[in-house]
């Protein structure tokens, strides 16, 4: 595997998406949302502005865990199928460079692309959290950040899988759309919908490993577990076992979803 | 003298191509059905085909873009696939048919990124530019490249790395007949340097003086093989020659020709209208020395590598 190979590809990859604007309209997009939500967030409880650590990630983290999957799908399920549409694909394999290189530079640079937009766009209210709360509350924040993070690459990684499985760009956006339905919207229904027709009789441990087979409960559980006033608002708390309730644990559970897909896709990849 | 830059072993006596019982199966079809190849260096070998003829499969085989299912390639003298293959590839030169570059570079921009993954210095990317005419163009997006400009691009992109063997598919589409020229005259300067050209085209017409030797392909397999001229004595195709004459003077050819082994004439309205061997030329010709002044022009038609061509594959 040679180094100069991936960090080419993905040099080309994030300059495109600083050039086309696409980090920049997304650090945007998330900055205006996570100050929309920071401060109008309690207007329903008739209070504007920051309330507390705990409340702004809450609030955050139901808007991240529709609009991230969304982004991260979009930004990668073209890497590898727009290339073959292109008729470069062919080119780009001809060159001194393998199928991993090539897979791996593109996902780095989009990747990159993803984090720095992520992290400068939630930047903002870190800022001002740290105005009014000082360190106490950064260290959620950041982790909340961390997480945001992990969650968008490794959505990234399904839509660089997508885009190897499809053999058309049409196609390949589609199976992109049906996954961020499946996870964000569907399966939690299906989890929930399973856990009352058994009537709860099979365990509900095993249901709550069965979050782990989705990226976006697992952020969920990261973010919502790490604060413990919040635990016991969401009704998670009763389902979730205290063995799951382990960062590092999760932490792991993510990367495992980076991981997997980029390999399944390399096992995939063929011309 | 000291280098760092490893050098694959060339080889150069070694042919720029072999290749040995090559197939290609995909289930029930056929795409490739044991080719048998072999081009020296410095030679401009030309590879023509219906579409579906099995062409662009052998290209991207021979490139390792797809693995053979028997058979076996050697390119600059390493083995497609194996573990030499990887190094020889910075000096193989690939022009995919059709392909699009990225529009939001510029083409010295797109000629960096090529560079750098082959291995190429950025120092020859200007130059190369030039050599294929986009030197004005350097610094200008490729959106607003013509299609002639973007081919020149993606021939100027196959010369990075100073290549042994270019494969280029389909190179002259959406070149005007002056680009055309320009671009068989870098070809050939290309083979004086030594690099070995595999070329397809559609343009029979085009190719069929421009190559040293082709080879025709047919339902996966190479029905013909070698130089033009060896093609048109191999298919042993009828000459054919267009004669201008008085309509007396016709019947006297008809009758003079009519004498001669294997020759055919049919009266048009100009005159004559002679199919005969090519070994028959100059009997021919004899015979029609006779009308003297009466013979008020000729043509000599010689089949063309279109006529070889379709000889062969329908």
């Amino acid at each position: 595997m040679e180094l100069t190979q991936i960090l080419t590809l993905a040099a080309k990859e994030f300059r495109d998406r600083v050039r086309n604007r696409w980090v920049l309209a997304v650090a945007l997009v998330f900055t205006v949302f996570s100050l929309v939500i920071a401060y109008f967030g309690g207007a329903s409880q008739g209070q504007l502005g920051l309330r507390s650590i705990e409340f702004t990630i809450t609030s955050l983290v139901s808007l991240v865990i529709y609009l991230i999957p969304l982004i991260a799908l979009l930004l990668g399920f073209d890497a590898v199928v727009g290339e073959r549409e292109r008729g470069s694909l062919d080119l780009l394999l001809s060159l001194p460079i393998t199928r991993l290189e090539l897979l791996l530079g593109k996902y780095l640079g989009l990747a990159a692309a993803l984090t720095l937009s992520t992290l400068a766009g939630f930047g903002l209210v870190a800022l001002l959290l740290f105005k009014q709360f000082s360190w106490a509350g950064l260290y959620h924040y950041g982790g909340f950040m961390v997480s945001s993070v992990l969650l968008g690459l490794a959505f990234l990684s399904l839509a660089v899988l997508m885009s190897v499985i499809a053999r058309e760009r049409t196609r390949a956006s589609g199976l992109a759309i049906a996954l961020w339905f499946f996870f964000v919207l569907v399966f939690d229904l299906l989890l929930l919908g399973g856990l009352v027709a058994t009537g709860g009789s099979y365990g509900g441990e095993a249901f709550a490993y069965m979050l782990l087979l989705n990226p976006a409960d697992v952020f969920r559980i990261l973010n919502v577990f790490s604060l413990e006033d919040v635990r016991t608002l969401y009704g998670l708390a009763s389902i979730v076992p205290p063995a799951l309730a382990k960062p590092w644990l999760m932490g792991s559970v993510m990367l495992a979803w980076i991981v997997v897909p980029l390999a399944l896709a390399r096992w995939r990849f063929k011309s | 003298m000291t280098s760092t830059i490893p050098v694959s072993n060339p080889a150069p006596e070694s042919p720029a191509i072999q290749a040995q019982g090559v197939v290609k199966h995909y289930g029930a079809l056929h795409a490739v059905d044991g080719i048998d190849l072999t081009v020296q260096r410095g030679e401009i070998f030309g590879l023509i085909g219906h579409n579906g003829a099995g062409k662009s499969t052998l290209f991207k085989m021979m490139l390792g873009l797809i693995a053979p299912s028997a058979g076996e390639i050697l390119v600059d003298g390493a083995k497609v696939g194996g573990r030499d293959f990887r190094s020889a590839r910075r000096h193989i030169g690939y022009l995919p048919e059709n392909v699009v570059l990225y529009d939001n570079l510029t083409g010295l921009e797109t000629l960096r990124f090529f560079a750098r993954l082959k291995g190429a210095p950025a120092s020859q990317c200007a130059p190369t530019l030039a050599r294929v005419g986009l030197a004005d163009a350097a610094t200008r997006p490729l959106r607003e490249y013509s299609k002639g400009m973007r081919q020149r691009l993606g021939f100027a992109q196959a010369l990075l790395g100073a290549p042994r063997v270019l494969f280029l598919d389909e190179p002259s589409n959406g070149l005007d007949p002056q680009a055309i020229r320009d671009f068989y005259a870098t070809l050939r300067g290309l083979r004086d340097e030594g690099v070995t050209i595999l070329i397809t085209s559609h343009i029979l017409a085009e190719l069929q003086e421009r190559v040293d030797r082709l080879a025709i392909m047919a339902s996966g397999k190479i029905q013909a093989l070698g130089s033009v001229q060896a093609l048109r004595d191999q298919m042993q195709l009828p000459l054919s020659l267009a004669l201008r004459l008085a309509p007396a003077d016709a019947a006297l050819a008809r009758q003079a020709l009519g004498a001669l082994n294997g020759v055919h004439c049919v009266v048009t309205e100009q005159g004559l209208r002679v199919s005969c061997p090519r070994e028959a030329k100059m009997a021919v010709l004899g015979a029609l020395n006779p009308l003297g002044a009466g013979l008020l022009d000729l043509n000599i038609h010689e089949p063309s590598l279109e006529d070889v061509f379709f000889g062969l594959t329908d």
